[in-house]
C-alpha cells in the first residue's frame, strides 16, 4: 500500500541521464518546468512532452515506473480538470445545461493544465529516479552555497534533507507495521465519519512520533560518535564535476526552449 | 477440532512487478485447539507472512484460511471479529503503545470489541497480573516504564482481548536473559491457565524447545514440517542446513551419538539432557557391576 | 601499530540528570568503576538491562563525561574538551539498532561519513571506504540503499563506517540484539576478524552468552559496579552467581553444572561445545 509510492525513489543505473552532473540536472528540471508553463499551445506543450519523454527513454528507466509515479496523482489531475472545465466561463460555450456552462477555452485550459501536471511529475520523478538522493542534496547544497554569505544554514538544510530521505523508507515500513499492529488490536481505520477516522489515526501517529524521536536521538548519537560537527571543514567522497555531456545537455535543452517558443508562435 | 486450518495457502508479493516474490507457497496446515506451537524459520522463510494471514491482516493470493471453522475473507465485515479471535503480538510490540496511561492502553483492544466497562476492567486486572504488571503502574504513562515492562504491557493489551489464538512474534527479542525468561514463563503460564492456543515465533530454538508442544518449521516459503519437538529435532542436521541454529545441547548429543555413545533419544532441553546423562551413566555403572 | 590502544577508567562515577523534574533529579549509574582494557584485548561486557554497561562504554569515547574519577582512551584524557575528536576517531562505537546509525542513503556514502567529517581528502576517503567495505565483505553492496539490506549486512556497514576512521578500539553496544541467528553469526565473524587480523581492541556488550564465551575476558557489571572480571572459563563456572545477577551461562556449562551437583565427576570449566562433547564422551565411553 504505502510501499507503492515511488516518487522520490532512486533507481541506480549507468545511463547518460544518470551520469549527468546533478547540479545540471536540477537546473534542467527547472528549465523544463519553466518551459511547460511558458508554452501556451498544444504544439508548445508537445515539444515539452517530447523533451521529457526523450530524456526518459535515454535514462532506461522502465516505462512502467513512469505510469506508477503518475497513479497516485490521478485524483489531483481529475480535480484540476474539473475545476478548469467548469469554472472558466470565458470563451465560446460548447455545452450548456442549466447553470453549467462548458466553454472551449475551459476545455483547452483544462487540457493544458493536465498536460503540465503530467509533465511536471514525469520530469521531477525522472530527476529523483536518476539522481541518488545524496547527489541531489549535494547539488542543492552547492547551488545554494552563495546564500551562505547571507547566513542561510545551507549545509544544515542539506543534512536534514539527506536524513529525511534516508528515513522515509524506514518510516513508511514502520507506519505499515504500526497500522497492522493496531488493526490486530481491533482499530478500525476504514469506516466511520471523518472525525472518527481522524481519531482512529491517533493510535498510529503517537507511536510513530515516539519512535521517530527515539530514532532521531539514536542517530544524533551515532553521528556524534563519527565526529560530526557541522559543515565546517567537511570534505566529500564524491566531487561534483561537470563533463562535456553536461554542456551538450544544456545546449539541447536551450534548443528545446527555443522550439517551444517557436511552436507557440506557429499555433 | 482444528482451530487454525489453511488450504493451499499462497501469498505472492508484488505480483506483476520485477520484485515478484512468493512469500508463502501452498501451505496446508491444521493446528488443534489448545496447542502451544513454536514457529521457526530463518528470516524470509515466510513465517511472518504466514502468521499475518491467520488474523486476516493479509489476504491470500490463492488458497484459504479457516479460523474456528470460519473461512476468512468470505465476508470482509467479519474480519474485525476474527482479529479478536486471533490476537497477534508483533515484534517489538512496545512501539505500538500510545495511550496516556498503562490502564487505557491495555483497554484499547477490549474497548474496540465493545465490551462493558466492568468486563474491560476485569480483563485488564487479570492480564496485568498474568504479565506481572502491578496495579500501581496503571496510572503511569506507558512511556515511563522500563523496556521489559513496556513489552509486557503491550502483550497484555492483546491478551486482554482473550483471543482463542494468541500469536507472538519474537516476544523476547532484545531483552536480557532474565527479561526473556520472565516473559516466556508468563506466556507459558497464560497458556496453562487459559488453555488457549499459542503460537510462539522465535529465532531461538532453545526457547522453542523449552516451551512448545509442537513445532512448525517454515523454509523457503513452504511448510517444512509441523510435528512434535522430538521428531523435529531428530532432523537436526537438516535444520542446520536451513540456517537454523539448533540448540547447543542438541548438537552435543548428536555428536556424542555419532561417536558411538549410543544416546538413542532426541535431546533438546538441558533438563532432559541431565536426566538422560544420569540414566546413561547409571546403565554404564550397572553394566560394570 | 597497537601502541596506546587501551582504555582505562579509574574510580569512574557517572550520573544521569533528569531536568524535566523540578528540582533536577540525579541518578548515579556508575559508582566508582575501575577498569583497564589492554591493547588488542577482546572484552565482553555483561550485565542486565539498566546495569550501566552502555553508560560505561559511552564514557570511553567521550559521549559521557565522568562526574568523578578519570577516563583515558588511547592515552587521551576524556575529560578534556580538546581531546573529544582525537578520542572519537580512535574509539569507534557501533550501536544496537542498525537502522538508526546509518546516515546516508547509499552504503559507500555512509561509510565515508566519518571521514568527511574529519576533513580527509576525497581520494583518501575513496581508498579507505573501499578498504573498509572489503574488510567487512560488503564491497559489492557499496552502491546499494541501506534499507534494502538485511540486519546483519546493515550492521556490517555500520562497522565499516567505524573502521574507515582506522580506530584502535571498537565499542559495540549489543550489535547483535536485533539480528537473526545468521546475522548474528555474520557480525561475530567480523568482530573476531577485527581482533585477530587488524589488532583492534574490542569491547562487546551482549546478552548472548555464546558470544561472550568467545571473548578473551568477561567483565560483569551489576547496578553500576563491576562484580566479576575474569576469563570466560572462570566467569561461567560460577553458574549460581551468574544466575543471581540475572545472566545466563551456555547450555553446556549449565548441563555440566547440574551433573556435577548430582555427583558426576566433570571439570568445572566447560564452556564450549567441543569441551562438553569431549568430557561427556569420556564418561560414556569409559569401559
Amino acid at each position: 500500500m504505502l510501499k507503492d509510492i515511488t516518487i522520490g525513489q532512486f533507481f541506480p543505473g549507468k545511463s547518460i541521464v544518470h551520469r549527468l552532473d546533478s547540479r545540471i540536472k536540477i537546473i534542467l528540471t527547472i528549465v523544463f518546468i519553466f518551459m511547460l508553463f511558458m508554452a501556451d499551445s498544444f504544439y508548445g506543450l508537445g515539444v515539452g512532452i517530447i523533451y521529457v519523454l526523450g530524456a526518459f527513454l535515454l535514462s532506461k528507466i522502465p516505462f512502467k515506473m513512469m505510469l506508477k509515479s503518475l497513479k497516485p496523482l490521478v485524483p489531483i489531475l481529475i480535480f484540476t480538470g474539473i475545476l478548469n472545465i467548469f469554472f472558466i466561463t470565458a470563451g465560446d460555450p460548447v455545452f450548456e445545461w442549466r447553470f453549467i456552462t462548458v466553454t472551449d477555452m475551459g476545455l483547452r485550459t483544462a487540457a493544458y493544465n493536465m498536460i503540465r501536471i503530467i509533465g511536471l511529475i514525469i520530469g521531477s520523478s525522472l530527476l529523483t529516479y536518476t539522481t541518488s538522493p545524496i547527489a541531489l542534496t549535494d547539488a542543492i547544497e552547492r547551488l545554494l552555497s552563495p546564500l551562505k554569505k547571507i547566513k542561510v544554514p545551507v549545509h544544515e538544510l542539506a543534512m536534514m534533507m539527506t536524513i529525511a530521505l534516508r528515513f522515509i523508507p524506514t518510516l513508511i515500513e514502520e507506519t505499515d507495521k504500526i497500522m497492522s499492529a493496531q488493526k490486530a488490536r481491533g482499530a478500525d481505520l476504514e469506516t466511520g465519519s471523518l472525525l472518527q477516522r481522524a481519531k482512529a489515526l491517533v493510535p498510529i501517529l503517537i507511536p510513530l512520533f515516539v519512535s521517530s524521536f527515539r530514532r532521531a536521538e539514536d542517530l544524533a548519537l551515532a553521528m556524534e560518535c563519527r565526529c560530526y560537527h557541522g559543515g565546517e571543514g567537511r570534505t566529500r567522497l564524491k566531487q561534483l564535476k561537470t563533463a562535456p555531456r553536461d554542456y551538450v545537455a544544456l545546449v539541447i535543452t536551450a534548443g528545446f526552449v527555443f522550439l517551444t517558443v517557436f511552436a507557440d508562435k506557429l499555433a | 477440532m482444528a482451530i487454525i486450518r489453511t488450504e493451499n495457502l499462497t501469498y505472492v508479493y508484488g505480483d506483476g512487478t520485477p520484485f515478484r516474490k512468493v512469500a508463502v507457497d501452498n501451505v496446508n496446515l491444521s493446528i488443534d485447539e489448545g496447542e502451544f506451537v513454536g514457529v521457526i524459520g530463518h528470516t524470509g522463510s515466510g513465517k511472518s507472512t504466514l502468521i499475518q494471514h491467520l488474523n486476516g491482516l493479509l489476504q491470500p493470493t490463492s488458497g484459504s484460511v479457516y479460523i474456528d471453522g470460519e473461512k476468512l475473507w468470505e465476508d470482509k465485515k467479519r474480519l474485525r471479529d476474527i482479529r479478536f479471535k486471533v490476537g497477534l503480538v508483533f515484534q517489538y510490540p512496545e512501539y505500538q503503545l500510545f495511550e496516556e496511561t498503562v490502564y487505557k492502553d491495555i483497554a484499547f483492544g477490549p474497548k474496540n470489541m465493545g465490551l462493558s466497562d466492568d468486563e474491560i476492567d476485569r480483563r485488564i486486572r487479570e492480564t496485568a497480573r498474568m504479565v506481572g504488571i502491578k496495579e500501581e503502574l496503571f496510572d503511569k504513562s506507558p512511556f515511563e516504564l522500563s523496556g521489559g515492562q513496556k513489552r509486557r504491557v503491550a502483550i497484555a493489551g492483546v491478551m486482554a482481548m482473550e483471543p482463542k489464538v494468541l500469536i507472538l512474534d519474537e516476544p523476547a527479542s532484545g531483552l536480557d536473559p532474565k527479561g526473556r525468561d520472565k516473559i516466556l514463563g508468563q506466556i507459558r503460564e497464560y497458556h496453562k491457565e487459559k488453555k488457549n492456543t499459542v503460537l510462539l515465533v522465535s529465532h531461538s530454538m532453545e526457547d522453542v524447545a523449552k516451551h512448545a508442544g509442537k513445532i512448525l518449521v517454515m523454509n523457503n516459503a513452504s511448510l517444512y514440517c509441523y510435528d512434535t519437538p522430538v521428531n523435529v529435532f531428530a532432523k537436526a542436521s537438516e535444520l542446520s542446513a536451513m540456517g537454523l541454529a539448533v540448540p547447543q545441547i542438541t548438537r552435543v548429543f548428536k555428536r556424542l551419538d555419532q561417536m558411538g555413545c549410543n544416546i538413542g533419544e532426541e535431546v533438546y532441553t538441558v533438563d532432559f539432557a541431565k536426566n538422560l546423562m544420569l540414566k546413561l551413566l547409571n546403565r554404564n555403572n550397572n553394566m560394570e557391576e | 601499530m597497537c601502541m596506546n590502544s587501551f582504555l582505562q577508567a579509574e574510580n569512574l562515577k557517572f550520573s544521569y540528570i533528569n531536568n524535566i523534574e523540578e528540582p533536577p533529579v540525579r541518578t548515579e549509574v556508575l559508582h566508582g568503576v575501575s577498569l583497564d582494557v589492554k591493547k588488542g584485548e577482546f572484552v565482553a561486557l555483561l550485565g542486565h538491562n539498566g546495569s550501566g554497561k552502555s553508560t560505561l562504554a559511552k564514557c570511553f569515547n567521550a559521549i559521557n563525561i565522568a562526574d568523578e574519577g578519570k577516563v583515558y582512551a588511547c592515552g587521551f584524557d576524556a575529560s578534556l574538551e580538546e581531546n573529544l575528536f582525537p578520542i572519537r576517531q580512535r574509539v569507534g562505537m557501533v550501536f544496537q539498532n542498525p537502522d538508526n546509525q546509518i546516515v546516508a542513503t547509499i552504503v559507500e556514502e555512509d561509510v565515508a561519513f566519518a571521514l568527511e567529517n574529519m576533513g580527509v581528502e576525497p581520494a583518501e576517503i575513496r581508498r579507505r571506504v573501499d578498504e573498509a567495505l572489503k574488510t567487512v565483505g560488503m564491497y559489492e553492496y557499496r552502491g546499494h540503499a541501506p534499507h534494502k539490506l538485511s540486519g546483519g549486512q546493515k550492521q556490517r556497514v555500520a562497522i565499516a563506517g567505524i573502521l574507515a576512521m582506522k580506530p584502535q578500539v571498537v565499542l559495540l553496544d549489543e550489535p547483535t540484539a536485533m539480528l537473526d541467528p545468521s546475522g548474528r553469526a555474520e557480525v561475530m565473524k567480523t568482530i573476531k576478524m577485527l581482533k585477530e587480523e587488524m589488532c583492534v581492541t574490542i569491547v562487546l556488550i551482549t546478552h548472548y552468552m555464546e558470544e561472550a564465551a568467545q571473548a578473551d575476558r568477561i567483565v560483569v557489571i551489576d547496578n553500576g559496579s563491576i562484580v566479576m572480571d575474569d576469563v570466560p572459563k572462570r566467569i561461567f563456572s560460577q553458574v549460581e552467581k551468574m544466575k543471581s545477577i540475572g545472566l545466563d551461562v551456555p547450555q553446556v556449562t549449565e548441563l555440566c553444572y547440574l551433573l556435577r551437583q548430582q555427583g558426576v565427576d566433570l571439570p568445572e570449566d566447560i564452556i564450549t561445545e567441543d569441551e562438553c562433547v569431549e568430557a561427556l564422551s569420556k564418561l560414556l565411553l569409559k569401559k
